[in-house]
């Protein structure tokens, strides 16, 4: 499949452009943050304080790394099940959030704030650790060292593999995709 | 009865140190060629193009000596312990803690283990505690079997106290339902294990241990096998494909543990497995 090239951070007419089932490569800076770190992301826009990162135009990449092994950039780094996510998601969308990589289903609440707010959703293969930690050549912590594979970290990534889930115009790929294989009625 | 045999138990921490790296790195074979067979089968663009990177994947994982996911696991260990054995120098529960400690350190995994779960979730920086299985068996021998069981498709799994009245066709519904309601969460293509009977103890291990099944096998008795078959086909039927995307490969294979049940009951757990179905065994 041809992929389409896309550097972050993202523009709202680069979202605009993307559509669900697109196969991307993306080059540029992603924020590594998942559970716990969303948690507190999320506990400072609401006590109105300084972010650790720009939200503006940014990709975050639900994902929490293995160790590197020494001389490696990075451990293993597949994408973790997004859903975990949802209850955060919409509020960094309202403060600028545009990318979100990860795996699996997303609620309504988040794909509508997608569309109120030009965000993207892109999947990664879940369970492809070790080929995606080959994409990633730049990786620097720079908050919550204490949460260990849950810290906030920017990573640098080059030509990393996703296709587009949920788009900004209300695409669904899971919802496509299935209905176009599917030989029985989804329950 | 034959004499009893000591056995050291810092060898079984060294074979779980062992079986926690291997399992981590190297995919077992039987999941490989499935994987391969999918990429061929699969009728999805997309679909071929996911099943390509996970064969990709899994060969930079055994060369680099890298994981083949992230996520790492909880350790289950099942060990079965020959009555004839001895365990000398402290106790099995210790042993396989520290067999899972020195992995998850030396192996460069993930520490996945957090305490307090509806509280503070700190983690246990180790990997500890494993989830220990043991049964006693005949013979001098210790047995044990390492699976390291990621997050996301646990996650998606299912008890199901049904009653007696739904039948096969009821259960097997349920059990589709299930990977229906997980969609592309779990990582598909997945492996499905379910137990049937027992208490709500014993199905959910029975659906776990049928995990431990190789890809492609036949279950011995030919009623189950066709149950199994049944059940794969229905969720092949779903289209959720490779990573959700939409294809005809859903699950990889469907395994069935039986046991008898209360005559009140019909318990059915699914156990759900990702691909990255990593789990290895050693004999002691």
């Amino acid at each position: 499949m041809a992929a389409r090239k896309i550097t972050t951070p993202l523009t709202d007419d680069v979202v605009r452009d993307l559509r669900a089932g697109d196969a991307v490569e993306i080059t540029g800076v992603v924020f590594q943050a998942r559970d716990a770190a969303h948690k507190r992301l999320v506990a400072l826009i609401e006590a109105g304080e300084e972010l650790p990162f720009e939200l503006q135009g940014a990709v975050v990449y639900y994902m929490g790394p293995s160790p590197a092994k020494p001389g490696d950039v990075i451990g293993s780094a597949g994408p973790t099940t997004s859903g975990r996510m949802d209850a955060y998601a919409p509020l960094l969308m309202r403060h600028g959030l545009k990318g979100m990589i990860g795996k699996g289903l997303r609620t309504q609440e988040v794909k509508d704030a997608m569309r109120e707010c030009t965000a993207v959703y892109f999947a990664a293969t879940g369970g492809a650790g070790a080929l995606l930690a080959q994409r990633i050549v730049g990786n620097e912590t720079i908050a919550y060292p204490e949460l260990g594979a849950e810290a906030i970290a920017r990573l640098v990534v080059k030509d990393f593999p996703a296709i587009v889930v949920n788009d900004c115009h209300g695409g669904d790929l899971y919802e496509e995709g299935r209905a176009r294989y599917a030989k029985v009625e989804a329950e | 009865m034959g004499e009893v045999r000591d056995l050291d138990v810092r060898e079984i921490s060294a074979a779980v140190r062992e079986l926690c790296i291997t399992a981590n790195y190297d995919l077992p074979r039987d999941v490989y060629d499935a994987l391969v067979a999918a990429c061929a089968a699969e009728e999805s663009p997309v679909g071929r193009e996911v099943l390509g990177q996970l064969v990709e994947n899994a060969d930079i994982a055994a060369r680099d000596r890298v994981p083949i996911c992230q996520d790492t696991g909880f350790a289950v260990v099942f060990a079965e312990v020959g009555q004839d054995v001895h365990l000398v120098g402290g106790t099995l529960a210790d042993a396989v803690d520290e067999g899972v400690r020195q992995g998850y350190g030396d192996g460069y995994l993930r520490k996945s283990v957090a305490e307090e779960p509806a509280q503070a979730r700190r983690n246990t920086k180790d990997n500890t505690p494993a989830i220990l299985h043991t049964t006693l068996v005949p013979g001098d021998r210790v047995r044990l079997t390492m699976m390291a069981k990621g997050g996301g498709a646990e996650n998606m799994s299912s008890l199901n106290m049904l009653k007696p009245s739904q039948g096969w066709a009821g259960m097997s519904q349920a059990v589709v339902d299930t990977v229906s309601r997980a969609g592309s969460n779990p990582c598909p293509p997945v492996i499905i294990g379910v137990g049937i009977g027992g208490t709500i103890d014993e199905v959910t291990l029975l659906a776990k241990k049928a995990l431990l099944r190789d890809v492609g096998s036949t279950h011995p008795d030919p009623r189950v096998a066709a149950m199994e078959d049944e059940l794969l086909e229905r969720i092949n039927a779903l289209g959720i494909g490779p990573q959700g995307l939409g294809g005809r490969t859903t699950a990889l294979d469907v395994f069935i543990e039986e046991m008898p049940s209360h005559i009140a009951s019909m318990p059915m757990a699914v156990n759900v497995q990702c691909h990255a179905q990593r789990h290895k065994t050693v004999e002691l």
